[in-house]
């Protein structure tokens, strides 16, 4: 399958002509009820780019999709399909509310850092049992990911209701959190720069920043490290992983951890930065945009962080749509996904399998 | 003799307390459309293609439906168009699985999404409420429908009563998903067509050296499962409730793949999971907020998520294995 | 590089069978795989009632071969005329219609199913199963009852012995009324008494007028239930000739001869103390076949020791062993008079860092990382070496890209980029790669598998110098190969591998191809003197 056509193909040409088909679909969809695709989509991304509110919006989710899309690909390169991110982030988002709830009298700069490391335990804990029943078992991660997510699901929901519920306001999710739980936002971190009079009520905030870190943190980790040589060795063949002494216990369960971690740490951007509170469902399907984000980023951080922009892009574009035009509903950002993760994913072949036989037949002609 | 009878009493309070007609009724409607989803899974499965576009295609159906009968009027044609739709899906399914060999999850996750974005995109633009269809009734909705001489054969106690209240007075899906169980066993053991989509699912090579082409054979499988899914979202909207919702489908295709697991990817193995994780839902439904002695209340949380947790212990091997098909998952491809 | 390859043995007449009684003609056979040309040019001719068989190493296009007459590939050239039409076998259905018959090396049953569905499959008939199981019993009962192949029609298929599966694929091709019955590699797997009983059957079969083609690279076998033979290597198919006019040495030198033999400039080895020390080695694999049986050697440094055989007689086993892949049933191995781990917990990267190296036989699945850019693999197994480390769990990029740098100029590897991932390669600079890897950790002890296997000879020429030059540096060599020139030309001590035990042991100067042929086909040489 590899190396048959060059890497600029793979990575830049083959996703951006997928995604190109992607788009042109929706532009049908959106035509058939009536709709100018062209005038949508502008509207798509003044609201979600040209707009200054809009852009920090954008952030917001970009910042999420950037952590889930990390999460998916470290497994990735383990060859480790984990689809629990949902389950996963959410589960992340208990460790949250308890370090918010607990320190947030004191200052964020005490908070946050906890409530990163109860975010990640948490988040690895839950990835623990799938890649324990995967590495010594053989069952496979994918189904049981799956059933952690509802399972979350169930023992979150739990948890807000029974446990950490603010019987005061009567909602089910937690009181909101003080002052000293309130991370910093585009508004705040703009006017320390001098800027003032942003918007504070858009979330974009500090874990936008956390999450670039994690970037680079995941850059260093695959590329960079002794452990990294050895997740993608035994992802690219786990028969020479074998030959080199690599234990594939060892790395399906560190891989799997890392991933749990990542997806964890987008609980902080949501319920801190975001809710100030937790609730029912603190991550709302960004687990599975993460599949999307790593598919479209080619499990490669610049790429992810790319592909995650894009998916804010589309989320908050897809938002915006509801004022300029009430007739097509922001669920087409859900039909964009689905075509993305469509033609980028399940169909690449389509695309890919003709690509490589006018590869390998201009190469031939320029050697005749 | 009266502290006997109280005693007796008792017991009997406590059995009608967990099994009694309002109870399994609201069991036998809640595991229908994951019945048919099942089924479907078992199909796809044991022809070795995963399928976790299940959930998508059944609020795919669902909507497909209820739109085109709210749109006629008439709910059978309401139903072909669920089905259709749902077909449609399983062979896009088809193509990236087995045309293309393409990786079956990621499939399954765009299918999802799909189904999502558009049933709400296309609903909210058609009929303006929200994302539902309209409420359907007359010759747009399938009835319950009341069984042959339910009323006398009503009046033996237990048995009788089971048929009146309990079997009797469902829409025509729930018979139909009831019957697919002995068809589809008999289908999957008893002829040609089974013995080749269990061997495909297997040993797709021992297939293809028998002269039989897999492609072939494993979008029979898809069409045959997309009928089934389809069907289950036909009653979601139409029969179990009187139009579609958003997001109705709640995560019932990915019950049934829970419940095909712990079924062992068996027919008759599928009803009783099915009926289990059913009567899961029912319980917390009708006893959410009842105060048990001792435990206390039972949180709906718990049994929401039963069903997953027993389907895990059964995949960790922990009480008895559940081995999958051997070839599931895999593109065949004979070249090397 | 070309070279014409004489596959027939001077001096035996080739078989010329008249067109009348000619079952199956194969004229002119190709198959390409990508650049690899599995089949090139291949005639055939095998008589109706006659058991032919093909001999030839792994890789030779045995299987290939078969398969395009099974339908399963598609030849790119070539016709096929069986009972002198001209058929066109698009898939093994058209096989099946043609009477061909065929009982794969892995065979194609489903474990779960009963012995009789698994016969039916694909020929059932009916929709309806009943009648069909009904009407199969009777007739399969028949064929059992006339082969002397009975077997319970009820069991499950997968919990039946190796020799009872493939019993059912004989059943499953004599049920669709096969009057070609192919057979690949059909002892591999089976036990010296099942293999007799396998023999019987096929010998019956012939008496009822079937023509069979089996396929193996065990001589004993062809000689003792063959008419006619023929011999592939490289894609190659030689004339079939009678098999009463050859003899096992002939026919071991055609199957495992180079087409040139290269002579290695070397020094009498000068060997010092013992390094390694295997006792009583014992392992059976999965299916309960002992694979290697009270195997017991030793290695002294500055010396080569050859283990030569036919493939799939031990080899791996031995070579997984010793390097901590896989875990003995019994046995010992001393490495410098103290014991190596050979049981599960065996690490390789342990017996890396015991100055143990390993140049494994096959490089594409345990070599390399083909996606693996040069100077990610030029350290592979190596990477938590200090040289290779920084601290915090960091690698030392720049010294692996310095390294791979130097080894490519050292090794002379080809195209000189440490960026182009492994797969770009040629498999004789695929081999470098590991080769310059292994070889330049100076082992102590280096085990060696296939060294240039699909490598070209200016290759070969440069790998079996650097084998020499850790020999005369002191290292101890084990060298498993199946290439017998390349034994000899590299070996200071030979011993022979035959169903897993050693059947011989010789000094290299004192031994020669015949001599190794003789005891890798299994005769003693008693028998080959008389003979």
């Amino acid at each position: 399958m590899d190396d048959k056509i060059p890497a600029w193909l793979d990575v830049i040409v083959l996703p951006l002509m997928s995604l190109m088909i992607a788009f042109f679909v929706t532009g049908l969809i959106v035509l058939s009820i009536g709709a100018n695709p062209f005038s949508v989509a502008q509207a798509m991304i003044e609201g979600a780019i040209l707009r200054p509110s809009g852009l920090g919006y954008t952030l917001y989710y970009t910042t999420t999709y950037i952590l889930t899309g990390l999460a998916v690909a470290v497994a990735f390169h383990a060859a480790m399909f984990n689809i629990g991110g949902e389950g996963q982030a959410m589960v992340a988002g208990v460790g949250v509310a308890i370090a918010a709830l607990a320190l947030d009298s004191t200052h964020w700069m005490i908070t946050l850092p906890v409530a990163m490391i109860l975010s990640m335990v948490f988040g690895a804990f839950w990835a623990l049992l799938p890649a324990y029943l995967q590495a010594k078992r053989g069952s496979h991660i994918v189904i049981t990911t799956i059933m952690m997510n509802f399972i979350a699901s169930a023992v979150v929901g739990y948890i807000v209701i029974y446990v950490l519920r603010d019987n005061v306001a009567g909602a089910n999710e937690t009181r909101r959190f003080l002052e000293g739980a309130h991370i910093p936002r585009a508004s705040d971190m703009l006017s320390w720069i001098g800027i003032d009079g942003y918007s504070k009520s858009v979330p974009m905030n500090i874990t936008f920043f956390v999450a670039l870190i994690a970037a680079v943190a995941v850059y260093y980790l695959i590329w960079r490290t002794r452990l990294g040589y050895e997740i993608r060795a035994f992802g690219l063949s786990s028969s020479a992983a074998q030959y080199a002494g690599t234990s594939p216990v060892k790395i399906i369960i560190i891989a799997m951890l890392i991933s749990g971690a990542l997806a964890g740490l987008m609980a902080n951007n949501s319920v801190m930065g975001e809710q100030v509170k937790l609730g029912l469902n603190p991550v709302n399907g960004a687990g599975f945009i993460g599949i999307a984000v790593a598919l479209m980023g080619r499990n490669h951080p610049v790429g992810i962080v790319l592909a995650a922009f894009l998916f804010g892009v589309l989320v908050q574009g897809g938002a915006e749509l509801s004022f300029s035009y009430p007739a097509v509903s922001r669920d087409i950002v859900d039909v964009i996904k689905g075509l993305v993760i469509l033609f980028v994913g399940a169909l690449d072949n389509m695309l890919r399998i003709p690509m490589e036989h006018w590869w390998i037949n201009r190469q031939k002609a320029k050697m005749a | 003799m009266d502290k006997q009878a109280e005693g007796e009493n008792g017991m009997i309070d406590f059995l009608y307390f967990f099994i009694n007609p309002a109870l399994l009724k609201s069991t036998l409607v809640l595991s229908t459309p994951i019945l048919f989803a099942c089924l479907a899974g078992l199909f796809s499965e044991r022809a070795g293609i995963v399928d976790i576009g299940l959930e998508g295609k059944l609020l795919l159906a669902a909507f497909g439906s209820a739109a085109f009968a709210a749109y006629t009027g008439n709910a059978w044609l309401g139903m072909f168009m669920g089905v259709f739709v749902s077909i449609l899906f399983s062979m896009l399914h088809g193509f990236s699985a087995i045309t293309l060999h393409g990786n079956q999850l990621i499939s399954g996750v765009a299918v999802n999404f799909l189904a999502v974005g558009l049933t709400g995109f296309l609903g909210k633009a058609w009929f303006h409420q929200g994302g539902n269809t309209p409420a359907l009734s007359g010759n747009s909705r399938f009835t319950a429908i009341d069984l042959p001489f339910a009323e006398s054969i009503g009046k033996i106690p237990f048995i009788g009563a089971f048929y009146e209240d309990v079997l009797s007075g469902n829409a025509i899906w729930v018979y139909v998903a009831l019957l697919c169980v002995p068809l589809t066993a008999f289908i999957v053991y008893k002829t040609r067509f089974g013995l080749r989509l269990l061997a495909v699912g297997e040993e797709p090579s021992a297939v293809d050296t028998a002269g039989i082409s897999v492609p072939k054979l494993r979008y029979k499988a898809l069409l045959i499962s997309g009928i089934l899914v389809g069907l289950g979202g036909v009653y979601l909207s139409n029969g179990m409730l009187a139009g579609f919702g958003p997001k109705m489908s709640a995560e019932r295709g990915y019950m049934a793949l829970a419940a095909l697991i712990f079924a062992k990817w068996r027919p008759w193995q599928s009803l009783w999971s099915c009926m289990l994780f059913g009567y899961f839902a029912a319980f917390a439904i009708r006893y959410g907020s009842y105060d048990f002695p001792v435990i206390g209340r039972v949180p709906s949380q718990f049994m929401d998520a039963l069903p997953y947790i027993l389907t895990i212990i059964v995949l960790g091997g922990f009480i008895g294995k559940a081995i999958a098909p051997k070839a599931v998952g895999e593109p065949y491809s004979k070249e090397h | 590089m070309s070279v014409s390859i004489d596959l027939q043995q001077p001096g035996t007449p080739a078989v010329d069978i008249p067109e009348s009684s000619r079952m199956i003609e194969l004229r002119d056979i190709s198959k390409s795989f990508g650049p690899v040309k599995a089949n090139s040019g291949i005639d055939l001719i095998v008589e109706r009632g006659k058991i032919h068989g093909i001999v030839g190493e792994n890789g030779a296009g045995k299987s290939t071969l078969m398969s395009i007459l099974y339908g399963f590939y598609s030849a790119d050239r070539g016709s096929i005329e069986i009972n002198g039409k001209k058929k066109n076998i698009k898939n093994p259905q058209d096989a099946i219609a043609a009477g061909i018959g065929m009982v794969h090396q892995h065979f194609m049953l489903v474990a779960p199913f009963s012995v009789l569905d698994n016969i039916i499959l694909g020929e059932e008939k009916n929709f309806i199963l009943k009648k069909t199981r009904e009407n199969a019993r009777a007739k399969i009962n028949a064929l059992a009852e006339e082969y002397e192949m009975q077997v319970d029609l009820d069991a499950i298929t997968g919990e039946l012995s190796v020799g009872l599966q493939q019993r059912v694929e004989i059943l499953k091709a004599l049920y669709r009324e096969a009057d070609l019955l192919i057979l690949d590699e059909p002892t591999g797997v089976l036990t010296p008494s099942e293999a007799d009983h396998l023999f019987r059957i096929l010998d019956m079969l012939r008496e009822q007028g079937k023509t069979i083609i089996i396929i193996t690279h065990k001589l004993r076998e062809i000689m003792a239930i063959t008419d006619t033979v023929s011999i592939m290597r490289r894609g190659k198919m030689s004339p079939s000739i009678w098999t009463k006019d050859t003899n096992p040495k002939d026919l071991a030198t055609l199957m495992v001869g180079r087409d040139v033999v290269l002579k290695v400039e070397k020094k009498k080895a000068k060997p010092e103390g013992e390094v390694l020390r295997v006792e009583n080695l014992n392992v059976t694999n999965a299916l309960g076949v002992q694979k290697l049986k009270n195997l017991s050697f030793t290695i002294r440094a500055g010396e080569v020791l050859g283990v030569a055989g036919v493939a799939g007689n031990g080899q791996t086993e031995l070579l997984e062993i010793l390097a901590g892949m896989m875990p003995a049933g019994s046995g010992q191995v001393l490495y410098f008079d103290e014991p190596l781990d050979i049981s599960k917990r065996a690490k390789p990267d342990q017996r890396r860092k015991r100055g143990i190296g390993h140049i494994p036989e096959d490089r594409h699945r345990r070599g390399l990382v083909k996606p693996f850019k040069t100077w990610e693999n030029t350290a592979f197994g190596y990477h938590n070496f200090p040289r290779y480390s920084k601290k915090y769990g960091f690698a030392d990029q720049k010294f692996m890209r310095e390294d791979a740098t130097d080894k490519m100029e050292r090794f002379d590897i080809r195209p000189r980029n440490i960026n182009l991932p492994a797969a770009n390669f040629s498999g004789g600079n695929q081999q470098k790669i590991v080769c310059a890897r292994e070889i330049d950790q100076a082992p102590k002890l280096i085990l060696i598998g296939q060294p240039t296997r699909g490598v070209d000879i200016g290759a070969i020429e440069f790998i079996h110098k650097e084998i020499i030059r850790m020999r005369d540096e002191g290292a101890a060599v084990l060298l498993i190969s199946v290439e017998l020139d390349e034994i000899l030309s590299l070996s200071d001590r030979v011993i022979v591998l035959l169903d897993g035990a050693i059947v011989g042991e010789r000094e290299a100067d004192k031994t020669n191809v015949n001599d190794l042929g003789l005891l890798m086909a299994g005769i003693e040489e008693k028998e080959a003197s008389n003979g």
